[in-house]
């Protein structure tokens, strides 16, 4: 049995290091340096180091049943199951949106009930779909809105990193994509005013606050007045979900990156005729899904954005 | 734009527009007074609609996402409309209608209202 002669000596070879690091969850790391980003495999038992990681999950779109994923809700449970095999225990969790398919209080407890089995403390922030019953929005505020303003925005901290959840899917124009609004807008410079710019920022909402695609709505009509105000700051981390893909873009100071759903995929911009859901074969589906794990090491102030695929 | 006006339109050229996924400016309406105007694939189609008023406009949405119709003007708003869901909207005043989807909104489209 030469093949398995490793399981019984020290040091495993390369292949079955890979095969360990796959089954973990390892994914390639991105640092970003001096601002330019690196890429290497990384183990998730290295982010603990010092420091804290925290998990994203996005477009879990419960209640979605067509052909793209007949149950968008087997596939969150699959993906809380990816984050508690999870060899580091994260310090929380954020969700950007679309939480649901059709803000139905069905589909609300649905998600709820899985993502509850992460025992994690989950920060939220309303995609489109979750906004969409009767009264344009209160079901998401009557069960997230506790301690936000506005639609829904809010900022918190953790371990020295200010972490600001905006909103927007509100009131979108005729034509345009994504909207934050003015009086977001002026909370945000509030939120910022006489915080130090050594504060590591992190910045999660749903649509995508760079412009990925305009043809298709993929982007934010005001992203560039909240960056403004971000501009002083020597790291910021912007996340978010809407697009259904990994998408990443280094701008000085500033890295930007969507997750994956937990759900379905959609199409890269250029490459059909609408954003709509993406069939594909059954057994590439898990490929497609992951969730999103991003590590800050104390003093560092670099944050490392890693990505997991639901299945090989 | 009546039914009349493409009376000269060969079957075989509304069946190349349709495979080529072009709008076909005027689907048979329903009943005498209303006209479809359908969602496909993030669009709507028509996407400029000529009724005369009195015409009661029916949205009907068959994409797999749902999608709204919104006013630009703000005078209506219909729920969102999941697959298969249609929204009905009889149109009174001459005049013209920009509205859009209040999901996607880069999805835009506009009825003119004849008296
Ligand atoms: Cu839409």
């Amino acid at each position: 049995m030469a093949h398995h002669d490793d399981d019984t000596h020290p040091g495993i070879d390369r292949r079955h290091a890979l095969e360990c690091m796959l089954w973990a969850g390892t994914g390639v790391l991105w640092t970003l340096s001096a601002g330019v980003p690196v890429s290497r495999l990384i183990g998730s038992a290295e982010a603990a180091e010092s420091g804290f990681s925290f998990l994203q999950i996005s477009d879990s779109h419960v209640g979605f049943d067509k052909a793209a994923n007949p149950d968008a809700r087997a596939t969150l449970v699959a993906a809380i199951d990816k984050v508690n095999a999870m060899p580091v225990k994260p310090a929380f969790m954020i969700h950007t949106g679309d939480i649901t398919h059709l803000s139905k209080p069905r589909e609300f407890d649905d998600a709820a009930q899985a993502i509850g089995q992460a025992r994690l403390d989950v920060h939220y922030v309303p995609g489109e779909h979750d906004i969409i019953d009767e009264d344009n929005g209160k079901a998401y505020l009557e069960r997230y809105g506790k301690g936000t303003k506005g639609a829904g925005w809010y900022s918190f901290d953790q371990a020295g990193v200010h972490f600001i959840g905006l909103v927007n899917v509100v009131d979108l124009k005729a034509g345009g994509m994504g909207n934050l609004g003015d009086a977001q807008l002026a909370w945000l410079a509030d939120d910022l005013r006489g915080k130090s710019a050594s504060t590591p920022i992190v910045v999660f909402a749903h649509i995508p606050l760079w412009t990925v695609a305009e043809e298709w709505g993929w982007g934010t009509q005001d992203s560039a007045r909240a960056l403004a105000l971000l501009a002083r700051f020597g790291s910021v981390t912007v996340l978010n979900g809407h697009i259904h893909q990994l998408m990443q873009k280094v701008e000085g100071h500033v890295t930007f990156h969507t997750a994956r759903s937990t759900a379905f995929p959609q199409p890269a911009p250029g490459t059909a005729p609408s954003p709509g859901p993406k069939v594909v074969p059954a057994g590439e589906l898990r490929k497609l899904l992951g969730v999103t794990d991003v590590v800050y090491r104390a003093g560092q102030e670099k944050l490392a954005i890693t990505d997991t695929a639901l299945a090989g | 734009m009546t039914i009349d006006n493409i009376r000269g339109v060969r079957r075989r050229d509304v069946m190349m527009c349709l495979a080529l996924g072009f709008a076909v400016v005027v689907a048979a309406p329903a009943k005498a007074d209303t006209v479809i105007v359908k969602i496909d694939n993030f669009t709507f189609a028509p996407a400029v609609l000529t009724v005369k008023s009195g015409t009661t406009v029916k949205f009907e949405n068959h994409d797999d996402i749902p999608h709204s119709v919104v006013d630009a003007a703000g005078k209506f708003r219909s729920k969102a409309l999941d697959t298969d869901d249609s929204f009905s909207l009889t149109v009174a005043v001459a005049g013209e209608i920009n509205y859009f989807c209040g999901l996607h909104p880069h999805m835009k489209g506009k009825i003119v209202v004849t008296p």
